[in-house]
């Protein structure tokens, strides 16, 4: 190895100077109409016609007078060029160039719009623009890219985190990306909300429309109906806390009763992770509804009228019960698992029986989990759109009026926003609370050294009722799953119950020409968008988790609690608020992306991110420091050292993360419902479309076909990854036999 | 009103413990322990003292055998029911309870009611010289401290049986050598039958009564700390207990109860310990080499470390190396001196040859 010159250049600083250059001067500085993955704009008239130049070529024609101060910031690096690291200068005119040109672009991208300036003062100051600009393109993201580098580089050199690039450079992408993909569009909403009819500001406009009647109505005691919010909170509060509670069940069962069928039961936590949420409705249908087989079944047996029961609070209760302890299992079998085994046989020497050591040790420290899988529920309850759509009846929920808002004939986005902002801030107040309940009290029991026990079982008492409700819950599925599958296979459900794969050959058929296959079915289309997309999302899903954990739990930096709060903040944000804002927030410059593919995208991305986090910061945490150090110590860079020794190690994480995040994007219905356009329809939207319509067949055969190729998905993951072993005992002690 | 001791036997008789169908733990082992005594099991890891204490516990059950504290048969008695008492290598100290509501803990099962438990446990803390941390929470703790609740939590109950489980591996050295002190001070101050286990041999020789050497789930010796130094059974003993150096010998004559052994033609008298004429092994400590002799067996100095207090060396002849330490430190001998290896009258052990 030659040692570095001290003078040289780094190569970093000179690759985004020219990326800067480039997107300035090479790219179209505007969005391009046919999207992003469109070419066409190189054979039309580039770079002189309008719609496709870069900036440089704009300002030399005269046009967009308001991008040239941009040539300073992209001048003013220039000068650092040559200098040394250590020399003030350097940092200087790095962070006042990055500063500079990243501010400008802010500054005129919210100034300027597609009706010439965007605030009123601006036209009274200047006057008249009579100009206008669209969403930024390739030009102006790279650009944008560039000065935020720069600016990154420009701190980095004044010494923060050691001056390490790759380091400041991560956190500045994070923050940005968060910032305009979660943050702005929420606080953008929040402004919506206090919009009248007629544009202007008011409080009384969002105090009229929180205090809504329909939303907070109690007429439901009184016979008529509930407001949207009161539902939704009663109904979420029951949601979390029975998923909870039969999570839990499901845990014990799994964990300390000696029970023998536990891959079963392991294997039913799959379900939500394949399934889109309002399948489970659609099955209740096909068993309770109104012809649906028991109602009938007991409406014969009992000479009794069929009834309608189940479309309401009832259904969509067990809708989401059903839906949702899976979930509250998955996070709770990890509690229960991670409560080490020498606690609970300390309290058995100390004398407490398995009763007292359950009450007193192990349920006080599985607090944690049963508070995350609590707000879990409730969040998901909160966020779900299907299932009260499809079984909602009369029962309105927050999610559902949402997205009547915005879809309906009523086309109302304030009341939508003020609609959101009560969901949201019913989530961020279930967040805050478990925070509030676990307070700074530690619950950590694994030390690490020295557990070599194993977890006694649970008592008799509570064995057995624990065993009855999770193995009732278990047929209650499998008979669920079952009725998709047959659903999906039956002419016309309660009125002709004769076998056809009709259904099949309308969503997939195809028809092979000369020209190659046809896909002609009706399902093809979305399905082909909605794998598209997935597939793009779960690559960037993963990379942006796994750096965000990276520097959660590898770095620590000025602010990084905030940072961590930040991240966690953005879980509590159910998908149907996130689906709102997005469409408020991006369907104006400077981001214009409402209808294509890549809100689509993005949205997966940001709604996704904390699942990678999580994923990330779990194994991360498991790599010794000492890895990272000892390659820093040899000579590698930071970036070096989380390309060639934290990837490597993490590669079945980074599986998982994929996977997972693919799947999830191709479940996905709370956020999806707003954003999808005709171009680009998923899966789950098509689907749920075709439920409106009363074509229960086609989607239930759709949904059965989804959950079978993400079953695949799932499937070939396992068999990459394979599985690991706790390094426990194997052997349960016999102690409590 | 004070920390009572309701001190109590224990006696193993024929107890093994298999994990699954082949993993032998604990292989038919009789132990007995007296009451107010302090026993170790020591021996290295895996060799089953570890599932020894937590049978005592109540925390494994014995497969076969009967286990017996005072008069009472506990076979099957679990850890619950049985007056025992454990320090857990990893402390267990409840994260989400405060030190005072840790050390209340047991006495709440006990049948004592609030106030008194209360006063008890605050008079644990005292004696373990915590007075004053009760309000705090363990992870607000130091180690050693959290150490000392775990003592007090368990001391309170007045068991029958005291166990340990490595207690000192978690700290730093300073502390271990004070935490031990007061462990044995307790001990006997309050006469609780301790059983105690630990793979550090200077701790077990510190601290016990007697001490029980485990090898591959069977003990291999039983003794009191001088009688395991000075008279191992076997070469695993020997060479666990004070790192001896074992030299294959002959034994050349016998007179009574002292035999002649002879190394490279070196002849040296020592007692006989009944073994007869032919191939035996030579056990000496460190300390028990002597180098400025003038008969002996010759060796030559292959490394020589200064430690301050005395001087370290290897030596190298026909028998192979061994280690040596000598107090001289003023006149230090080169590498590559040769000299003649003898031995001190006391302490050499004979003990069987290399089967």
């Amino acid at each position: 190895m030659t040692p570095a010159k001290a003078t040289r250049t780094p190569p970093v600083l000179i690759f985004w100077i020219i990326a800067g250059w480039v997107g300035f001067v090479l790219f179209p500085w505007y969005g391009v109409e046919d999207g992003l993955f469109s070419f066409e704009w190189l054979v039309d008239g580039y770079p002189f016609e309008e719609d496709y130049s870069p900036a440089a070529f704009l300002i030399g024609q005269g046009e967009k007078l308001w991008l040239a101060p941009l040539l300073i910031p992209l001048l003013l690096p220039l000068l650092a060029l040559g200098r040394e690291k250590s020399d003030p200068a350097y940092f200087r005119i790095l962070t006042v160039a990055g500063a500079l040109g990243f501010g400008w672009l802010i500054i005129q991208g919210f100034s300027i719009g597609i009706r010439g300036f965007n605030f009123e003062w601006m036209k009274a100051a200047f006057g008249e623009l009579g100009d206008r600009q669209f969403g930024m393109g390739y030009g102006a993201m790279i650009c944008a890219s560039a000065f935020l580098f720069l600016l990154t580089q420009g701190i980095a050199a004044r010494g923060a985190v050691n001056g390490d690039v790759f380091v400041v450079g991560a956190i500045g992408g994070v923050v940005t990306i968060v910032t305009a993909f979660v943050f702005f569009p929420i606080a953008n909403m929040l402004f919506s909300a206090f919009v009248t009819d007629e544009g202007a500001y008011s409080i009384s406009a969002f105090v009229g429309k929180f205090f809504d009647d329909r939303l907070w109505g109690i007429g439901c005691f009184f016979g008529t109906r509930c407001g949207a919010a009161l539902n939704s909170l009663v109904l979420a509060i029951a949601v979390g806390f029975i998923t909870t509670v039969l999570g839990l069940a499901f845990a014990l069962v799994v964990t300390r009763s000696g029970f023998r069928w536990k891959r079963i039961l392991r294997a039913l936590t799959v379900l939500p992770i394949i399934t889109p949420p309002f399948v489970i409705g659609l099955a209740l249908i096909l068993l309770f509804g109104l012809s649906g087989s028991v109602t009938v079944f007991f409406a014969d047996l009992l000479g009794t009228q069929p009834t309608r029961w189940l479309y309401g609070m009832p259904g969509v209760l067990i809708a989401q019960t059903l839906a949702f302890t899976p979930i509250a299992f998955l996070v709770l079998i990890g509690v229960v698992e991670g409560v080490s085994p020498s606690m609970e046989e300390a309290a058995q020497t100390l004398r407490a029986n398995r009763w007292q050591t359950f009450r007193t040790v192990s349920l006080p420290l599985m607090r944690p989990g049963l508070a995350n899988a609590f707000l879990l529920g409730f969040i998901e309850s909160m966020a779900d759109f299907g299932n009260p759509l499809v079984l909602g009846g009369n029962f309105d929920v927050l999610s559902t009026e949402i997205f009547f808002a915005i879809v309906g004939a009523q086309y109302d986005q304030g009341r939508a926003a003020v609609l959101a902002m009560v969901l949201l801030f019913f989530t961020l107040s279930a967040f805050f609370a478990q925070r509030a309940w676990l307070g700074k009290k530690s619950y950590t029991t694994v030390s690490g050294k020295g557990d070599a026990g194993v977890h006694p079982l649970i008592p008799k008492g509570l064995a057995i009722p624990a065993m009855i409700v999770a193995l009732s819950w278990a047929i209650f599925t499998a008979t669920v799953y079952g009725m998709i599958v047959y659903g999906s296979v039956v002419e016309l459900w309660g009125v002709n119950n004769s076998l056809t794969f009709k259904h099949y050959v309308t969503a997939f058929s195809i028809r092979i020409e000369e020209e190659g296959i046809r896909w002609t079915g009706a399902a093809w289309d979305s399905f082909w968008t909605t794998i598209t997309i997935a597939a793009i999302a779960a690559p960037l899903t993963g990379a942006v988790g796994l750096v965000t954990a990276y520097l959660l739990t590898r770095q620590s930096f000025a602010g990084k609690s905030a940072f961590e709060f930040g991240t966690m903040l953005s879980f509590a944000i159910p998908g149907t608020v996130i689906g709102v804002s997005y469409i408020l927030a991006f369907n104006v410059p400077p981001i214009e992306i409402t209808g294509t593919g890549i809100i689509l995208v993005v949205s997966f991305i940001f709604r996704n991110m904390p699942v990678g986090v999580r994923a990330g910061i779990a194994s991360m945490s498991q790599l010794d420091k000492s890895l990272d150090e000892s390659s820093l110590t040899l000579g590698a860079n930071s970036w070096q050292t989380f390309r060639r020794v934290i990837l490597p190690l993490l590669r079945p994480a980074i599986l998982a993360a994929l996977v997972y995040s693919f799947v999830r994007a191709m479940t996905a219905i709370s956020a999806v419902i707003f954003l999808v356009s005709a171009e680009y329809d998923m899966a789950t939207s098509y689907i749920i479309g075709r439920v409106e319509n009363n074509d229960y067949g086609l989607a239930i055969a759709y949904s059965t076909t989804l959950i079978f190729v993400m079953l695949s998905a799932v499937a070939l993951m396992q068999v990459i990854v394979g599985r690991t072993q706790i390094g426990r005992r194997m052997t349960q002690s016999r102690t409590n036999v | 009103m004070s920390i009572a001791s309701k001190a109590a036997p224990i006696r193993f008789e024929g107890v093994s413990k298999k994990f699954g169908k082949d993993v032998v733990a604990v292989d038919n082992i009789d132990l007995a322990v007296d009451a107010g005594k302090l026993v170790t099991l020591l021996g290295p890891s895996g060799c089953g003292k570890t599932t020894t204490l937590r049978m005592i516990a109540g925390l494994e059950m014995a497969t076969s055998g009967r286990i017996t504290i005072g008069d009472v048969d506990v076979t099957k008695l679990p850890a619950t029911d049985r007056d025992v008492s454990m320090v857990f290598q990893s402390y267990a100290l409840f994260p989400h309870m405060s030190v005072l509501e840790n050390v209340m803990y047991g006495l709440t099962f006990s049948g004592f009611g609030k106030g008194e438990a209360r006063s008890r446990a605050l008079q644990g803390l005292d004696l373990v010289g915590l007075k004053g941390f009760d309000g705090r929470l363990p992870a607000e703790l130091s180690g050693g401290q959290q150490q000392r609740v775990a003592v007090a939590r368990a001391l309170v109950l007045e068991p029958q049986v005291l166990l340990f489980d490595e207690p000192l591996s978690n700290l730093d050295a300073k502390l271990r050598r004070q935490v031990r002190e007061d462990i044995r001070a307790i001990q006997q101050e309050l006469g609780l039958t301790v059983v105690y286990v630990t793979h550090d041999q200077e701790e077990a020789l510190a601290v016990s009564d007697e001490i029980v050497v485990m090898r591959n789930a069977a003990i291999a010796q039983t003794g009191t700390p001088r009688e395991l130094f000075d008279a191992p059974n076997d070469r695993f003993v020997a060479d666990f207990i004070g790192e001896a150096n074992l030299i294959e010998c002959q034994i050349v004559e016998l007179d009574g109860g002292t035999a002649m052994i002879e190394i490279e033609g070196y002849r040296h008298q020592l007692p006989a310990r009944g073994l007869s004429p032919g191939p035996a092994t030579l056990a000496v400590r460190p300390s028990r080499i002597v180098l400025d002799g003038d008969t002996g067996v010759q060796a030559t100095v292959a490394k020589a470390t200064y430690v301050g207090v005395r001087m370290e060396y290897t030596l190298e002849g026909g028998f192979g190396q061994v280690f040596a330490v000598q107090d001289d430190v003023e006149n230090p001998l080169e590498v590559g001196t040769n000299l003649y290896m003898s031995f001190a009258s006391r302490g050499p052990v004979l003990l069987p040859g290399e089967a």
